[in-house]
């Protein structure tokens, strides 16, 4: 019984041990999804967020030289300055939903080191750019958090 | 009303499970009351269950085949212009249809387990073949109630939207049936497990009977993960082959647990120890094929790969909790003839290093379900959203692996119960002093990534176990007067499930390598070129040549002309090409590459000028990438000769 209860109780250092690491894996590598409105509300510069909204129309600029990329995001009620360097993902384009990994620059504007992009067969840019468009894109967006980059 | 194909599909659906219920009814009342003819009468419903599956996958393919898009499913999938052999693994290429194919899949190796154990094993027998049939009338429920592959459109159309294009290649054409074969393979040792606990006959029988199926069911799960790799390689356009996304770890997942599954059978086959811990292995391997299924096809965790969403989350996790309540109530109430008779002597043992490498392997498991999950559990608690990227899963794996390659140099070797100082040192002094060199020479010749130098000194230690042993054996035979040859593959025929497991393990260290060397070496650039312009990476010169259009039978496509060239050497013309589907609202890129042993050369076309003067393109060296794919033909190799027929003569 005594090598028994041994055996035990190293089971049960090697799970804490995998619990602590695990949760202290996820806490730090854990990113946010943020809207324009929620990031502009409390702009923390230099930590990793994912931002998502809608391409304004008219506000993308791809200079294919410098591989200069910006645009701007928006959610209906705010709206991100972005820069990207990099030629933007296929499923980049204006009036359509995107969502970008990472950090409020400080200076005004978040730069985006990864352009994620949306997969799905059914999803489909709001034709209406009213809340309830909005609503409807976020939610999408929001659905697609794990979305690969490309 | 009109009888169509869609309702002769849908007939035999509810014929098959409607005979798969019988079948698993009578295989119960004849497995508790021995009742020979309702056994017999389940062994035909099995075959008609099959026979009946196999119908429903005919109509649909000539439904594909001629453009019947009276069918849903159909209509969704194709379109007159997709080319002939997709529009036949279209059948497999969205929700309805790989449901289909799983059945299909389960009704094969519930047909091949009728034939072979009918007579063999009698009293195990007939609960295996009621669990197979419960499980095969589970998924006939899923293809007659949430996602009916045969659901019948009206008004007809014209033309159909057309197979998602990402997936017309060849890479889903062998990967879906190489991953479901390895998920509904599971199935057989999970059912004799359960037919074990259902007779009380706990001990190592149905291990040793099911051995060979779980050596085939984890090749083809890995084989599916290789191939899967190699598909977001080629086709994704990102360079990479694995992201943790949750499709993927959904099935490594099984694959974690079923390798743990495969390791500790053999310490209950020669120490009668572990027993409990095999039986909930494969309980959670197999519950783990189907909450792979639910957490990707369920919608709950949007991925790339989620192609289609639909109500079937429900009945997926209802059996799911059904499965694993069942199997759990068995194990609990056979609890008392679980105890081990074996007993661990010491920590320095081939037991206690298997123990070790589940240990890891169940917790890497485990890592990997709560990286998939926590934004799920987050979003339950906090109503807020957020992700877990590959950094998480990185760094708790890495370690986790490199401690199993370690254990997979260790455990071939080291002696049952308890090893001597002496007998390590003969046997890991020279393997440990080989991976010791060959770090410091990689380090000589300019390697500086701490990590890769780790994982080359692991592989070099255990690949020096493996020849240190082989040598040894075959040189005992030797002596005995036979020739080098007849020696080496007299052992390797004579002890084939030894040397099948060290050829897998050398396939595993091949993927290893190209895993640690791509991670650590790959470069990337990218540049907009006017023609004739180039960009330099890694050595290579890259120059744009110009832009092409042409029509395909299905899309439009813009193809690129690169040269590569190396110093002055011509290595290749690569044309990556941007492919426009009228189904879709932006253009799919197509990756050109020149594969090679060392690096790949791997070119995507970007944005472009439209007349064809400027063209953006992204340039990769990847390196050793294509160790991963020869990995996968060593695995192919040492999973033959390990399921070789046993040619041992009895001790």
């Amino acid at each position: 019984m005594k090598r028994r209860a041994k055996f035990l109780a190293g089971g049960a250092v090697i799970l804490a041990a995998l619990v602590y690491l695990v949760y202290a894996g996820v806490s730090q590598s854990v990113v946010y999804f943020v809207t324009p409105a929620e990031l502009l509300a409390a702009p923390a510069a230099g930590k990793t967020y994912r931002l998502g909204g809608m391409v304004q129309p008219g506000s993308l600029v791809w200079q294919p030289r410098t591989l200069d990329l910006r645009f701007t995001l928006s959610d209906g009620k705010a709206t991100v300055p972005v820069r990207h360097k990099g030629t933007p993902p296929d499923l980049f384009a204006e009036g359509r939903g995107a969502v970008v990994e990472g950090a409020w620059s400080g200076e005004g504007y978040f730069k985006a080191t990864t352009i994620l992009a949306k997969h799905s067969e059914e999803y489909k840019a709001p034709h209406d750019p009213s809340q309830t468009g909005y609503k409807e894109l976020l939610k999408t967006l929001r659905g697609d958090q794990a979305s690969q980059p490309r | 009303m009109l009888i169509g194909a869609p309702e002769i599909g849908y007939a035999l659906t509810v014929v098959a499970l409607g005979l798969a219920l019988w079948g698993g009814a009578a295989a119960v009342t004849a497995a508790r009351g021995g009742r020979p003819a309702l056994l017999a009468s389940a062994e035909r419903a099995a075959v008609g269950v099959w026979a009946l599956i196999t119908g429903c996958m005919l109509v649909l393919v000539h439904a594909f085949l001629t453009f019947d898009f009276s069918i849903r499913y159909v209509a969704t999938n194709t379109n007159r212009g997709t080319p002939f052999y997709y529009r036949i693994t279209a059948l497999w290429g969205a929700l309805e249809g790989s449901i289909i194919l799983w059945a299909w899949l389960l009704g094969i190796y519930t047909l091949i387990v009728v034939i072979r154990y009918r007579r063999r094993q009698p009293e195990l027998y007939p609960w295996v073949l009621t669990v197979m049939l419960a499980i095969l009338a589970f998924f006939l429920l899923v293809m007659t109630v949430p996602a009916p592959p045969f659901e019948r459109l009206s008004p007809v159309p014209a033309d159909g939207r057309g197979l998602n294009p990402l997936l017309e290649d060849s890479g889903m054409i062998t990967h879906p049936v190489a991953l479901y074969l390895g998920f509904t393979g599971f199935t057989v040792p999970f059912a004799f497990a359960m037919a074990a606990l259902a007779l009380g006959r706990t001990g190592e029988e149905w291990i040793t009977i099911t051995r060979r199926w779980t050596i085939i069911a984890w090749y083809f799960l890995s084989l599916g993960l290789l191939i899967g790799g190699w598909w977001s390689y080629h086709v994704l356009g990102w360079g990479g082959y694995w992201a943790w996304d949750p499709v993927e770890n959904a099935a490594f997942m099984p694959w974690l647990t079923g390798t743990a599954f495969l390791h500790s059978v053999m310490i209950q086959e020669r120490r009668r120890m572990l027993k409990l811990w095999n039986l909930t292995l494969i309980i959670l391997t197999f519950g783990l094929t189907l909450f792979g299924t639910f957490l990707t096809r369920s919608g709950i965790i949007g991925s790339v790969h989620a192609f289609t969403q639909g109500s079937i989350g429900a009945f997926f996790l209802t059996f799911l909790a059904l499965v694993l309540l069942t199997s759990f109530s068995l194990l609990a109430w056979r609890m008392d003839r679980l105890k081990g008779q074996g007993e661990l002597d010491s920590i320095v043992s081939r037991e206690s290093v298997f123990l070790l490498n589940n240990v890891f392997l169940v917790a890497a498991s485990f890592a990997v379900f709560f990286g998939t999950i926590f934004p799920l559990l987050y979003e339950a608690v906090w109503q807020e959203k957020v992700s877990v990227g590959g950094p998480y899963f990185n760094t708790i794996n890495i370690p986790l692996f490199l401690g199993l390659i370690f254990l997979m140099g260790v455990g071939p070797l080291i002696a049952w119960r308890r090893a001597s100082m002496e007998s390590l040192r003969r046997n890991f002094l020279k393997p440990v002093l080989a991976g010791v060199v060959a770090a410091a020479l990689l380090r000589v010749i300019g390697v500086g990534n701490a990590l890769v130098l780790l994982a080359a000194a692991l592989v070099v230690f255990v690949a020096g176990t493996m020849v240190l042993d082989f040598w040894r054996a075959a040189r005992a035979r030797r002596r005995t007067g036979d020739g080098w040859r007849a020696a080496t593959f007299g052992l390797l025929l004579r002890q084939n499930r030894r040397y099948g497991g060290f050829v897998v393990h050398l396939g595993i260290l091949v993927v290893a390598l190209g895993v640690a060397g791509s991670q650590a070496w790959s470069l990337q650039t990218e540049a907009t070129l006017a023609k004739g312009e180039t960009v330099e990476l890694g050595g290579y010169r890259v120059r744009f040549d110009g832009l092409e259009g042409s029509e395909e039978s299905n899309h439009a496509k813009v193809t690129g002309t690169f040269s590569v060239t190396h110093g002055a050497r011509p290595v290749d013309v690569l044309q990556p090409a941007k492919k426009f589907y009228p189904q879709e609202q932006t253009p799919i890129a197509y990756v050109d590459y020149r594969l090679g042993f060392l690096e790949d050369v791997y070119l995507v076309l970007g944005d472009f000028a439209r007349d064809g003067s400027h063209a953006t393109v992204k340039v990769q060296v990847n390196r050793m990438v294509s160790w991963l794919w020869l990995g996968g033909l060593v695995l192919t190799l040492g999973t033959v000769l390990a399921v070789l027929p046993d040619r041992r003569r009895p001790a």
